[in-house]
């Protein structure tokens, strides 16, 4: 489902005097469905730079990544926005969203953009807020009112509403007590059994080699710096 | 599928300035294009190039008409690219008094795009202002009030609606949270990116505000003294900018 080939990156920092910093060659990785694979590697290693490469948040500076059919690096913006709305998910660290949106529509929206109907958008964004354990007196309120932790779930939430056939999970389970740790855990095994490739960052050991497949050791593609 | 907007090569001279140089590019349905840069820029240039308001010195914006399919709008007969501007476009000015008729009640700022489409009948013109100030969030008890009586924000989500009410496909804006406080335009963007989604509008977004074009555009061009420097996905340009002024326009920006 997901196929990395030969990918490199490099930053060009033209306001300080144009430097380049090679920081990747040659990251080569394929994840087939159902199956899950961790990113690990020392901080600044690159995990979160190839994950958002996967996504086309970064812009890769040569290879391929092929999700499905589609080639991420080679991609016009319109094939990424609509591999993103029916394809890629992607749970970031961070939840950014439009200020005074309700938590229930926020995790709806994915949902509504493939054509949801409604009701059974916000029945399953319900469902899923009440299994990660948000109040319901909280669905109505704007998630940016809310604790990292919620927030980080409202995160989850959103990212699982839509039955994505590869997703990216970067640190799903960092700032959650156990039961919701456990909670995303089920979410994730769920997703795997359903046949969805999953790439994750985990830095928590023991969640890692409770829903990953294989580790891919990042270090290995990253370029010295010089 | 053929894209909406196909523009080539538009370029326009104030004299032997440089308002916007050679630029193209496709639009699709569906899509929301920002475009930001400096004052001066070009960007406000541009737009009112590809919407008619402004006689380009060259270049072509092919419109996908529904009747004849792609047709030149800069060579367009003039009577032909007004009615396109009453049905098939919109153009959502930064201040409302420009995009509204201010003697005129609020009902009426709404119902006159319709009539100038056709519309005859006073009890649906009536019925269908009411619904459109409604999906706005202005109360219906408002709907006799001139625009000169509501607040700027209201103003603006006025103009919206009477832009709207004729099912547009196309809508130019032109820094439309521009003059509103934070709280409003939160309100404001929440509303535009509702409507974009239901009625499947393509949209065409000048703002230096990079905020606003994350979270409404879809795709960003950034624009430089009249020349477009770096275009791509939207959130691929903000995290990973390529071209050097992007990475200073980026890395300017407060945090709040």
């Amino acid at each position: 489902m997901i196929r990395i080939e030969n990918v490199s990156k490099s930053f060009t920092l033209h306001n300080q005097g144009g430097a380049v910093i090679p920081v990747m060659a040659g990251a080569t990785l394929a994840v087939a469905a159902g199956e899950c694979v961790a990113l690990t590697g020392v901080s600044g290693a690159g995990k979160s730079t190839l994950m958002r490469m996967i996504y086309g948040n970064y812009l890769a500076a040569g290879g391929r990544i092929l999700i499905g059919d589609v080639d991420v690096v080679a991609a016009e913006p319109r094939e990424i926005i609509e591999l993103r709305r029916t394809t890629l998910g992607y749970v970031s660290q961070f939840l950014r969203v439009v200020p005074r949106v309700p938590a229930l529509d926020v995790v709806a929206e994915p949902l509504l953009r493939v054509g949801t109907p409604a009701d059974e958008a916000r029945d399953r964004a319900a469902a899923l807020l009440t299994r990660l354990r948000i109040p319901e007196t909280l669905w109505q309120l704007s998630p940016l009112t809310f604790s990292g932790g919620e927030q980080q779930r409202v995160n989850i939430a959103r990212g699982f509403a839509h039955a994505y056939p590869a997703l990216l999970l970067d640190e799903p389970t960092a700032s959650l007590d156990g039961a919701n740790r456990e909670t995303v855990l089920d979410l994730i095994d769920e997703a795997k059994a359903r046949g969805a490739a999953i790439i994750g960052i985990f830095h928590d050991a023991a969640a890692r080699d409770r829903v990953c497949d294989r580790v891919i050791d990042v270090s290995r593609f990253a370029v010295a710096a010089a | 599928m053929t894209p909406l907007l196909q523009v080539n090569g538009i370029t326009k001279r104030y004299g032997a300035r440089v308002g916007c140089a050679d630029v193209s590019f496709d639009l699709w349905p569906g899509e929301v294009m920002g475009i930001v840069g400096e004052s001066g820029s070009g960007k406000s240039t541009l737009l009112n190039c590809l919407a008619g308001h402004l006689d380009p010195d060259a270049g072509e914006v092919l419109f996908d008409t529904r009747a004849e399919g792609p047709k030149d709008t800069v060579t367009m007969a003039e009577p032909e690219r007004r009615m396109l501007s009453r049905t098939d476009w919109a153009f959502v000015h930064q201040n409302p008094r420009d995009g509204l008729r201010m003697g005129v009640s609020a009902g009426g700022n709404v119902g006159e795009r319709l009539m100038a489409v056709g519309a005859r009948n006073y009890g649906e013109i009536r019925g269908n202002a009411l619904d459109w100030l409604g999906r706005v969030e202005i109360a219906g008890d408002r709907v006799d009030d001139r625009p000169s009586a509501f607040s700027g924000g209201m103003q603006q989500r006025l103009q919206i609606a009477r832009n709207l009410v004729t099912g547009p496909r196309l809508v130019f804006m032109d820094e439309p949270t521009g003059g509103l406080d934070v709280s409003v335009q939160a309100r404001l963007l929440d509303l535009l990116r509702g409507l974009v989604r239901e009625l499947g509008l393509s949209a065409i977004i000048v703002t230096h505000d990079l905020a606003v074009v994350r979270l409404l555009a879809d795709r960003l061009m950034v624009m430089k003294s009249g020349h477009v420097v770096e275009q791509g996905l939207t959130d691929q340009v903000l995290d990973d900018p390529q071209h050097g002024y992007t990475q200073l326009l980026v890395s300017s920006v407060l945090q709040v």
